[in-house]
């Protein structure tokens, strides 16, 4: 069904102007006031789930980020501390950037067979859709690192290779899975 | 005189010239030139696979980018004659009303800001951000979403999802009322929009405007009640349509919109069925590693009564979630990670959707869907070949119709005007110059 929206003519009084002002300052300063006080509270420890404002003051104070936060990518590890790709370009084919590019060399142990001796993320490229992993099977590829400044004076600076994919990963316990490193 | 305003102006919303003949401080004649952000958004589809498009339609308009990629994935479906399960059609409609309410808060705010009301536009892109830190914890990003797949969406919502959302809508609501106290009744407000860039009912019509534009005018069209799609026609809501079509209805009736959405996504939230839930599990969850180690040296007995550990940014598309938010369909999108990694003709499902030729590939024929964007009608023309890759995709951006007659609606108002306007239209090049 359709509803008219409401339209009348300004009154008398409202196209004097002053009520108006006065209305819309209370409203200001009703908000001024009681971020006010939060900031206030805050200053001497109280009221911590309360924020007095919407902003943060980055890069000191930090957003928390949602879990399923899409961030840099890293590489996983085994338990000897090589990568766990097994170089099946998956993640290559599906990517809408084009921007992975793997070379596969043959691994002498024959249960993985093969493993990437080059693997470069262009993240100038990078659209950050995470297809690629989803479309892993191995759990090799990761967007959990958390970490959003990654910046470079060059282009080349922002191609990410092998080693730097994989600093952010930590060598896996049996049992484990390989957990981002904290720096 | 003749005048230039943009391609950079700063009170353009993005980058588009407008060539006014000015007499004065009236405007005789304009022109207005678009095609500044044009990236080939169409022809890019052509290129990528059907799942590769859904990062480009993020990019349409980017302030409701939820919306473009339901209404593509809809599309596809409706190609590929698929069906969604019921759970994620009211997933896709409360995220598509979320998006509207950040597509509108962005509008108007922006141009009341314009208008010299800056506390409004503070308020509600606070509004905004509190929406948007929703979309985040749904789809893992706040603009670039790309959370739609053909035949369902990405992951299953959040478990405190419920609670979350239902306080933002309530903060929301409290926001639309301080904004209607500061400028609602406001002299400068009004008078600044009150019989300002009149549209009629005709020339609306001849151009093919949709949207708040044709609503304020008072014709009732609105794609969400003429062709139904997802579960709209199970949801209660009004058509907000305004009298004169000046730039305060299309302020009212954004505004009206908004708080409709509000009582959209509260109706879906309750209606929303939980859907299968595919639990055969022993309730151990182990690590993927080690899941697919297992499952790669043949140990694979029982494996799959397991729930894998996943990726945080997965999250939601384990089995237990699977089947409610994906169509069942082994030609729509990969199969679950615990089957992926424990079992072989998963793996030969999961390669065979990603490898270039094979994947998602609808039959020969055409399709259009649309769905209610922001802006209004937001529709996707679908032409395959019965490849991997569509032969043809035109999009048809609600924007393109309104620039397309804006000319005949500035002519007659001062060059001031053009500002507030403008701002009404909310033109998003994104989606304009595709
Ligand atoms: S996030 Fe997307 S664009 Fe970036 S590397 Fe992965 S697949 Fe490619
Ligand atoms: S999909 Fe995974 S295993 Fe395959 S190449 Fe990419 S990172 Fe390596």
């Amino acid at each position: 069904m359709a509803i008219k929206v409401e339209e009348k003519q300004l009154t008398l009084l409202e196209r004097l102007y002053v009520l108006e002002v006065v209305r819309g300052i209370a409203l200001t300063t009703g908000h001024f006031f009681r971020n006010m006080a939060v900031h206030i509270a805050r200053l001497f420890g109280l009221a911590k789930d309360k924020k007095g404002s919407t902003t943060f003051q980055y890069p000191e104070e930090r957003r928390p980020l949602a879990p399923r936060l899409r961030t840099l990518h890293r590489l996983t590890r085994r338990e000897d501390g090589a990568p766990r790709c097994v170089a099946c370009m998956m993640c290559e084919t599906v990517c809408p950037a084009h921007c992975i590019s793997i070379v596969a060399g043959e691994h002498p142990n024959p249960l993985i067979e093969k493993y990437p001796t080059r693997f470069d993320i262009d993240l100038g490229l990078c659209v950050f859709c995470g297809y690629c992993v989803e479309a892993c099977p191995e759990d090799a590829i990761r967007m959990d690192t958390g970490v959003l400044e990654f910046t470079s004076f060059s282009r080349e600076g922002m191609v990410y290779d092998l080693n730097k994919l994989l600093a952010r990963s930590e060598t896996p316990k049996p049992n484990e899975e390989s957990k981002v490193k904290t720096a | 005189m003749l005048l230039n305003m943009g391609p950079s102006h700063p009170a353009m919303h993005g980058v588009i010239r407008i060539k006014v003949i000015a007499d004065g401080e009236m405007v005789k004649d304009c022109d207005i030139d678009i095609g500044f952000l044009h990236r080939g958004f169409e022809k890019h589809c052509e290129t990528g696979t059907y799942t590769q498009c859904f990062p480009y339609t993020d990019r349409l308009n980017y302030v409701s980018p939820l919306i473009n990629n339901f209404g593509f994935a809809m599309t596809v479906e409706k190609l590929m004659g698929l069906k969604v399960p019921e759970r994620c059609e009211y997933i896709r409609v409360i995220m598509s009303e979320l998006s509207r309410i950040s597509d509108h808060l962005t509008c108007v705010g922006a141009s009341a800001m314009e208008l010299g009301a800056f506390t409004v536009f503070l308020y509600m892109i606070k509004a905004r951000e509190w929406i948007w830190e929703l979309v985040e914890e749904v789809t893992g990003a706040r603009l670039t979403t790309s959370y739609a797949r053909v035949g369902g969406v990405k992951g299953d919502l959040p478990s405190d999802f419920d609670g979350k959302c239902r306080s933002v809508l309530k903060q929301t609501a409290e926001v639309l009322d301080e904004i209607d106290t500061l400028v609602k009744r406001n002299r400068i407000f009004y008078d600044r929009l009150r019989d300002v860039g009149i549209v009629s009912k005709e020339l609306a019509a001849s151009y093919g405007m949709t949207g708040p534009f044709l609503r304020s005018t008072g014709v009732e069209y609105d794609v969400r009640k003429a062709t139904p799609y997802h579960v709209y026609d199970r949801i209660d809501f009004d058509i907000p349509v305004g009298r004169r079509g000046d730039n305060y209805d299309r302020y009212l009736v954004r505004m009206e919109e908004m708080r409709q959405s509000i009582r959209i996504v509260e109706q879906a939230l309750d209606q929303i069925p939980e859907g299968p839930t595919n639990v055969d599990a022993e309730g151990k969850i182990i690590p993927p590693n080690v899941m697919a180690d297992l499952g790669k040296f043949g140990k694979t007995a029982g494996l799959l009564k397991n729930e894998v550990l996943i990726e945080p940014t997965l999250e939601g598309t384990q089995k237990r979630f699977h089947d409610r938010v994906r169509a069942d369909s082994k030609e729509a999108w990969i199969p679950p990670k615990e089957q992926v990694y424990s079992n072989i003709e998963a793996l030969m499902n999961h390669f065979k959707i990603i490898m270039l030729g094979h994947g998602v590939r609808p039959p020969k024929g055409e399709a259009y869907g649309a769905v209610e964007g922001g802006n209004g009608e937001l529709g996707f023309y679908i032409v395959s070949d019965g490849t991997d890759r569509a032969w043809r995709v035109r999009c048809r951006p609600p924007c393109f119709p309104i620039m397309g007659g804006l000319h005949e609606i500035l002519v007659g108002d001062q060059i001031a005007d053009i500002i507030a306007t403008f701002g009404s239209v909310n033109m998003i090049a994104g989606e304009l110059d595709r």
